[in-house]
């Protein structure tokens, strides 16, 4: 069984709203920084980013991409295939909004701060996602920017199909 | 291409023992690693939790270096051990010496050994993940795999390529893993030198070309990778000086000159200068010596990465 958290038009307004929020409040884009997370944030990140640039014309956005495989606390559980990590410019000392689709437990969130470190030390980061599954949380990383929240088990998945524009939870083993 | 998830094997013994899916998993990791290696901060937490011995019975600098290295990068924890100054000239036996090390909660195995076949051997009998360094004149695989990656840089594809392998054939497992790497990756070889340092079956077994001339050889091949005359490993002499040796066989600035394209020039060292290779071809601008040094480091990563989680 599947239900739609997110229709194509909803999620075409969240997208809208969060780029919004992104740039409210003074926005400095010459020391901000917006890092994806492979492979599944990335979609998402181009998405909230080309939103980001439309609203600020004219002004330099820097985008990278950081995969976290290297980070991950579980090798010996099963090996994860690496994707490809592009920040070709410094964090030192900036603020970084790292972008996710899905958070989850909150570990990915965490190999992702282990992974920056290696590049620099920013100021700050802050974290944006589309869907914050609030109540499975296996570490204290929260969202600042947040698409939807919503409340879910652990047999249940939420997976953002883009080729369909929607944000579907599934029911069913395998979170 | 979608890369399938996991190494069919437990141990890298050899290139033998490997699919191609596997050599493109490991090769496709390594790059990944590559990236990492140029980072300001070079090192990833991958193996935090995982101890590694080096265990080298034979004589190694670069390959134990590099092991080493990629070991520290991954944030292994990692035990050097040398034959010379061990309880080994006691006369302790290679499975009590690994048992000894292994009750030391050692997760992986790092391998050198002069006798071929030694690291098959301790795979039989120990739980550890083993990795061969080079075992005797069978095989030499993390040489291989390096060895591939440089060329793939290189040329872009291992499909179709033509590698010509020039020296003493008869002793080198790195000749041996390249010649099983490059034919399961669809790339044609040849094998030049002299008669007594080529194998008289080689052509039957791999399917690869042989030829006597060095120069013929490098007409043909795209990559030329010139190996180390091994006098060490020779009980009796088998050609009749360097000085001969060089003048027939080795590769010369002047050879290169003579032909009428550019190819690329690869050596996996420690190099007999003005034997096999002279100065102005092993420093020149189509040498990939150093970046397969470079690339050991990515490969080798990989390979440790890969086999971690089969534990």
């Amino acid at each position: 069984m599947a239900r739609i958290i997110l229709d194509p038009d909803q999620l075409k307004l969240t997208i809208q709203r969060l780029a919004h929020q992104l740039t409210e409040d003074g926005l400095d884009v010459k020391q901000t920084v917006f890092i994806g997370i492979q492979p599944r944030g990335i979609k998402f990140a181009d998405r909230v980013v080309d939103q980001i640039r439309k609203l600020l014309p004219g002004q330099k956005v820097q985008y990278g991409k950081l995969d976290i495989t290297f980070y991950r606390d579980d090798v010996r559980d099963g090996i994860h295939l690496p994707n490809q990590t592009s920040i070709d410019f410094s964090i030192e000392g900036k603020t970084v909004i790292l972008i996710d689709d899905v958070l989850y437990t909150g570990r990915t969130i965490r190999s992702a701060l282990d992974a920056l470190q290696d590049f620099g030390r920013p100021a700050r980061v802050a974290l944006c996602a589309l869907i914050d599954r609030r109540f499975s949380r296996e570490l204290p990383i929260q969202p600042d920017f947040c698409g939807k929240t919503i409340d879910s088990i652990v047999s249940q998945r939420v997976i953002v199909e883009w080729e369909h524009e929607r944000v579907v939870l599934h029911e069913g083993a395998g979170a | 291409m979608r890369l399938k998830m996991q190494l069919s094997t437990k141990h890298l013994l050899g290139i033998r023992a490997l699919t191609r899916e596997d050599i493109e998993l490991i090769l496709s990791t390594a790059e990944q690693f590559k990236d990492v290696l140029q980072r300001p901060v070079k090192k990833v937490p991958s193996l935090r939790d995982v101890t590694i011995v080096n265990l080298f019975y034979e004589n190694s600098t670069r390959t134990r270096i590099s092991f080493e290295l990629a070991e520290k990068r991954l944030s292994a924890d990692t035990i050097n051990f040398t034959a010379s100054g061990s309880s080994v000239s006691k006369g302790e036996t290679l499975l009590d010496t690994v048992n000894n090390i292994l009750s030391m909660k050692v997760d992986m195995v790092v391998m050198r050994h002069s006798a071929s076949g030694a690291p098959h051997f301790l795979a039989q009998h120990i739980p550890a993940a083993i990795v061969n360094a080079g075992d005797g004149i069978n095989e030499h695989p993390t040489q291989g795999l390096l060895d591939a990656l440089s060329m793939k840089q290189a040329l872009g594809t291992l499909e179709g390529i033509r590698v010509a392998i020039i020296g003493d054939i008869m002793h080198s497992r790195v000749a041996m893993s390249n010649i099983y790497l490059l034919k399961k990756m669809g790339a044609e070889v040849m094998v030049a030198g002299p008669p007594t340092l080529i194998p008289p079956y080689i052509q039957e077994a791999f399917g690869v070309k042989v030829v006597y001339k060095v120069r013929e050889a490098l007409e043909w091949c795209d990559v030329a990778n010139v190996l180390r005359i091994q006098l060490e490993r020779q009980s009796q002499p088998l050609f009749s000086s360097l000085r001969e040796y060089n003048l027939a066989y080795g590769v010369s600035r002047r050879l290169l000159d003579g032909l009428k394209k550019d190819i690329f020039i690869m050596h996996p060292g420690p190099i007999n200068r003005g034997v096999e290779l002279d100065s102005d071809v092993a420093d020149s601008g189509h040498s990939l010596i150093l970046q397969q040094v470079e690339n050991g480091v990515a490969v080798r990563m990989a390979v440790l990465y890969l086999l971690a989680g089969k534990n």
